[in-house]
């Protein structure tokens, strides 16, 4: 019996199986793209251990076809395994030990990257100097008391606890916050221009003018969700200070008193903070003469590390991103009048990986194949000769 | 005869290419319009010679770089181009509209009859209409227009560049432009006086004031529509203009810059019907050109000569040719045939190479930049193995394989070319010749393999099935042959991906993103495991190779066109309705011959034993070889 498992996790037809199962499973995906847009196939096909069926909540779902991950591992179990079994050195088997070396390295890395790479943005405006990013798509609650004299004490709340935690009780907080309504994606319209029987979901601030309609998840790539929630504000000595709209649409925070302090409330992407800072001196978009085919873009960036004694300019623009303590700022884009450049920020401890996996498995097929066309012009010489 | 034979073919062939090398001449009194169409232009943030803009005008406008008029007279491009920018009149009424929609003709109470050309002329009432339609169907993806949502917005976008086209050089109704414009800088310090009167509350003249206001306003609204931009900076390195705004500019300057003038000259030259007068002012103005312009010059010059020889559709003819001697060549007369069909394709090569090198020194860019050069080096790339398989295995079948994919991919890239210019300038994320130059060419390199691997797989097959001619020395040659193509896909598609993979990781930060041309060249390369692994493990033999190998066309195709169609995605350049069908039936085809092949033996006709052929010939099915 065990020796039957060994045999098949061992197999080259498992290869073969997974290999074309990856096929089938990246042509589906690919196409999937066109309605479900690149993000939504990515995690349903590609991120996955399995692929379900139906899509959308009916109630039951049943796997239907392996998932990237599931693929991924157990072609890495089998490869590792192969070739712990049939390891034997000699140099004709070199390129094949090197390609196979390589790829465990790519795969590894893959899955390596894949749980542990954090992507987000930082939009600067000019003179802008921000120490935080910000995740395009997750959302976060901030409540900030603002009581302190130098300092504003920040409360995050994550999305994944506002869409699944009713009551969030919380021992900075001299408040309960129940979360009354959570969507993912929505629209705003201010109360009058929003049809009739159009309802508020919220009594104070702004929101109580303001019908909030849901919409389906964003697909295109340029998209994202306008997440909105109503929340309520119950102090802990009992009451209620009423209902708040809180929405990634609102600008500002909202404020609000209680136990004596000021408050203020927003829903936005969630931030990541650092322990440096940059500031935009300068965004630069330049076009083709008359054309609107861009040809560059380049953000001259201030960066302040006051730990580290840093303290200089540098500029980023396309292919020529900005590395700094384990982040890369990548010029993404910018704000369509030009006021604004957005970063692209990338944490990924695994991002030389795929830089080493290829030139292990370039190296390996050049002596593979090097190997077959030596003994292939032999073979013809001896046939002439 | 047979010892000659090879060298008459391939003489006929150096000498009809030859003779379309030579340069045509102009008569003296004709129209120089050889030296005009070298003349200078910034047109979509390259410069390029005139000939270059009215040949891709003339493409996106009629679909074709030469225009019939009715009663068969045949016009140049730069004929076409030379009366829409000095007699708009005249070219008002040529038949350049291509609508073949009913739909759209429906639009304007005309029935579908066999005539599918219209004249500027006939849209004329229609055009505010035209430019509502379009309007609404230009807010869509191009993925979500309908048949006739596309054809009116083609219509609205060639009749939008054919207006501004018009009103380039001068305005279209201009009679006398160049006496129009010394009138203009006449007035211009009168009016300025009058104006600095008029400000400080004095008398002024306001006859003079109004004259110019009007004229100023003329050449406002040239400057607005001007399509190209025709006047050279004059200091050696500056900004391009067009002639409404160097005429704004002169306003400050009180000079007209020469090249103004000269094309005021030329183009009243043109009306008159003056040749000497416009050759002679022609050759002041190329004279200053290369004065003061000495790179451009040389570059549209060059660029000029390539739009006149035409390299790939002369490749494409030889390599025709030499697919047809090749497949001869296994009737009958083998040697000699073959030998012809050799050196035509080492022709068809040279000129392909020509081609190739012209166009990355004009665009100072590698190889492949677009949708069209992918399919110009795809074919020179699969041509070169292919050649090199011929000269080692000396049996016809590289030099057809050569001959029919050099055809092929030329073709391809012919019908990709009806967007315009194919030299376009570099979107700022693709500017970098480092990956342009490493993983483009990589990923093309290995698409060649792969249509080439396929490629053999069907002379295998279609002569297996269908002819007596596979025998048991051609098939071992041509699994052999497949077999090395595929590892050499291999190679090159595998570098190629994470290539790309690391671009991405240099510009974006992801070294891996799921877009759909990833995707695909991923799926290349898997598939090239999945042929590898199983004909190792002894899974496949010769035939099993074959159909992974045909197989192998129908990923490579998905992946070149296939998800471009998709239009998602960061690779998603040039969406293409029309070539879908195409790629249906490309995929089908090769389907079919998927299940050809999977007849039993018996059924082969080389193959099958109640034929005359011998035992011997059969071809026996050879062992794997071991993985090593």
């Amino acid at each position: 019996m065990m020796r039957k498992l060994i045999d098949l996790i061992t197999s080259l037809k498992l290869t073969i199986t997974c290999l074309a199962a990856g096929m089938a499973l990246i042509f589906a995906g690919t196409l999937a793209q066109v309605h479900l847009g690149i993000h939504e196939a990515q995690q349903r096909y590609f991120q996955s251990f399995f692929v379900w069926w139906p899509q959308e909540g009916r109630g039951f779902k049943i796997p239907i076809f392996p998932g990237g991950h599931l693929i991924g591992a157990v072609l890495l179990i089998n490869l590792i395994a192969a070739h712990a079994k049939r390891f034997r050195w000699t140099w004709r088997k070199l390129g094949i030990h090197l390609t196979h070396a390589g790829l465990i390295v790519m795969l590894a890395g893959g899955l390596f990257t894949d749980l542990f790479s954090v992507e987000s943005h930082m939009r600067l405006a000019r003179g802008d100097t921000k120490n935080y990013s910000e995740d395009m798509r997750r959302t976060e609650l901030a409540v900030i008391d603002t009581s302190g004299d130098d300092l504003d004490q920040v409360t995050a709340i994550p999305d994944t606890v506002l869409r699944h935690n009713r009551v969030i009780d919380h021992s900075s907080l001299l408040f309960r916050i129940v979360v009354r309504n959570f969507y993912q994606n929505s629209r705003l319209r201010m109360l009058k221009d929003a049809g009739e029987g159009a309802q508020p979901i919220a009594n104070q601030g702004p929101g109580a003018m303001i019908a909030v309609e849901p919409a389906p998840r964003a697909t295109a790539a340029d998209e994202r969700d306008v997440p909105s929630a109503a929340i309520e504000i119950l102090p802990k000595d009992g009451g209620s200070l009423g209902t708040w709209l809180v929405s990634d649409a609102l600008g500002a925070p909202q404020t609000f008193a209680c136990g004596g302090r000021i408050w203020m409330v927003t829903l936005r992407p969630a931030r990541y903070y650092k322990p440096y800072s940059v500031t935009l001196q300068k965004f630069t978009h330049e076009k083709y003469a008359g054309t609107e085919i861009p040809k560059n873009f380049s953000s001259k960036v201030t960066l302040i590390d006051p730990e580290r004694s840093v303290n200089r300019d540098a500029l980023i623009y396309m292919n020529h991103p900005l590395r700094y303590r384990g982040e890369t700022f990548y010029q993404a884009g910018f704000q369509p009048d030009d006021s604004a450049t957005i970063l692209q920020v990338v944490r990924n401890p695994s991002f030389i990986a795929p830089y080493v996996a290829c030139v292990i498995v370039a190296a390996g097929l050049l002596v593979q194949f090097g190997f077959h066309l030596v003994g292939f012009s032999r073979q013809r010489r001896s046939a002439i000769a | 005869m047979k010892r000659f034979l090879t060298w008459i073919i391939l003489v006929v062939a150096a000498g009809s290419i030859a003779a379309n090398w030579l340069p045509p001449k102009t008569a003296k009194d004709e129209f120089d319009f050889a030296q005009f169409g070298k003349i200078p232009m910034l047109v979509g943030g390259r410069v390029k010679p005139l000939d270059t803009v009215a040949r891709n005008s003339l493409l996106i406008i009629h679909g074709k770089q030469e225009l019939r008029l009715e009663g068969g007279k045949r016009l140049s491009a730069m004929q076409w181009f030379t009366d829409v920018l000095f007699n708009a009149p005249v070219a008002d009424q040529y038949p350049a509209f291509v609508v073949q929609n009913a739909e759209v003709l429906g639009l304007f109470g005309w029935e579908q009859s066999d005539r599918k050309y219209f004249s500027f002329g006939e849209f004329a009432p229609f055009l505010k209409q035209i430019d509502e339609q379009g309007a609404q169907s230009d807010k869509l993806e191009a993925v979500q227009r309908s048949a006739y949502q596309s054809a009116i917005l083609n219509l609205r976008n060639g009749l939008a560049l054919y207006q501004r086209l018009k009103n380039s050089i001068q305005p279209e109704d201009a009679q006398n432009f160049a006496a129009e414009l010394q009138t203009f800088m006449k007035s211009v310090p009168g009016a300025a006086k009058a104006a600095r009167n008029f400000e400080m509350g004095e008398s002024f003249d306001k006859a003079k004031l109004n004259d110019v206001a009007q004229l100023v306003q003329r050449y406002e609204r040239l400057s607005e529509m001007a399509y190209v931009l025709a006047v050279p900076p004059l200091e050696g390195s500056g900004d391009w203009h067009s002639v409404g705004d160097s005429l704004l500019h002169s306003i400050g300057t009180g000079e007209i810059h020469p090249v103004v003038v000269e094309y005021a000259i030329i183009g009243d030259a043109y009306r008159a019907n003056d040749q000497s007068l416009f050759n002679e002012n022609l050759d002041r103005m190329t004279n200053w050109f290369a004065q003061e312009q000495p790179n451009a010059t040389k570059r549209t010059s060059f660029e000029f000569l390539f739009n006149r020889l035409q390299p790939f559709s002369q490749s494409m003819t030889l390599y025709v040719l030499a697919f047809l001697l090749a497949c001869a060549s296994w009737l009958g007369w083998s040697q000699a045939l073959r030998r012809s069909a050799f050196y035509l394709l080492l022709l068809a090569l040279a000129i392909h190479t020509f081609g190739l090198v012209s166009r990355m020194y004009l665009q100072e860019r590698p190889p492949v930049t677009n949708l069209y050069s992918s399919a110009i080096f795809i074919g020179w790339g699969a041509v070169i193995v292919a050649l090199i398989l011929e000269r080692i295995f000396r049996d016809g079948i590289g030099a057809a394989c050569a001959g029919a994919i050099g055809f092929v991919t030329l073709i391809i890239a012919h019908h990709l070319a009806g967007s315009g210019d194919t030299l376009e300038m570099l979107q700022a994320v693709l500017d970098t010749n480092i990956w342009l130059a490493t993983h483009v060419v990589a990923i093309t390199t290995g698409y060649s393999a792969m249509f080439l691997a396929g490629m053999l797989a069907m002379i295998y097959i279609v002569r297996g099935v269908f002819t007596r001619s596979l025998t048991k020395q051609t098939a071992d040659s041509l699994a052999r042959m497949t077999y090395g193509v595929v590892c050499f896909a291999t190679l090159f598609s595998f570098v190629g991906t994470v290539l790309g993979g690391i671009w991405a990781d240099q510009s974006w930060g992801r070294f891996w993103g799921w877009d759909p041309k990833e995707n695909g060249a991923v799926l290349i390369v898997l598939w090239c495991a999945i042929i590898l692994h199983a004909r190792w493990g002894g899974f496949i033999r010769q035939r099993g190779l074959m159909i992974m190998a045909i197989f192998g066309n129908v990923v490579t195709s998905f992946s070149w066109f296939g998800v471009n169609m998709l239009g998602v995605g960061l690779h998603s350049y040039g969406f293409m309705q029309k070539a879908f069908p195409w790629l249906v039936g490309f995929m089908l085809s090769q389907f079919a011959l998927m299940c050809a092949a999977a007849m039993p033996l018996e059924r082969w006709r080389s193959f099958s034993t109640s034929s005359t052929s011998t035992q011997q010939a059969r071809p026996r099915i050879a062992p794997a070889p071991s993985a090593g």
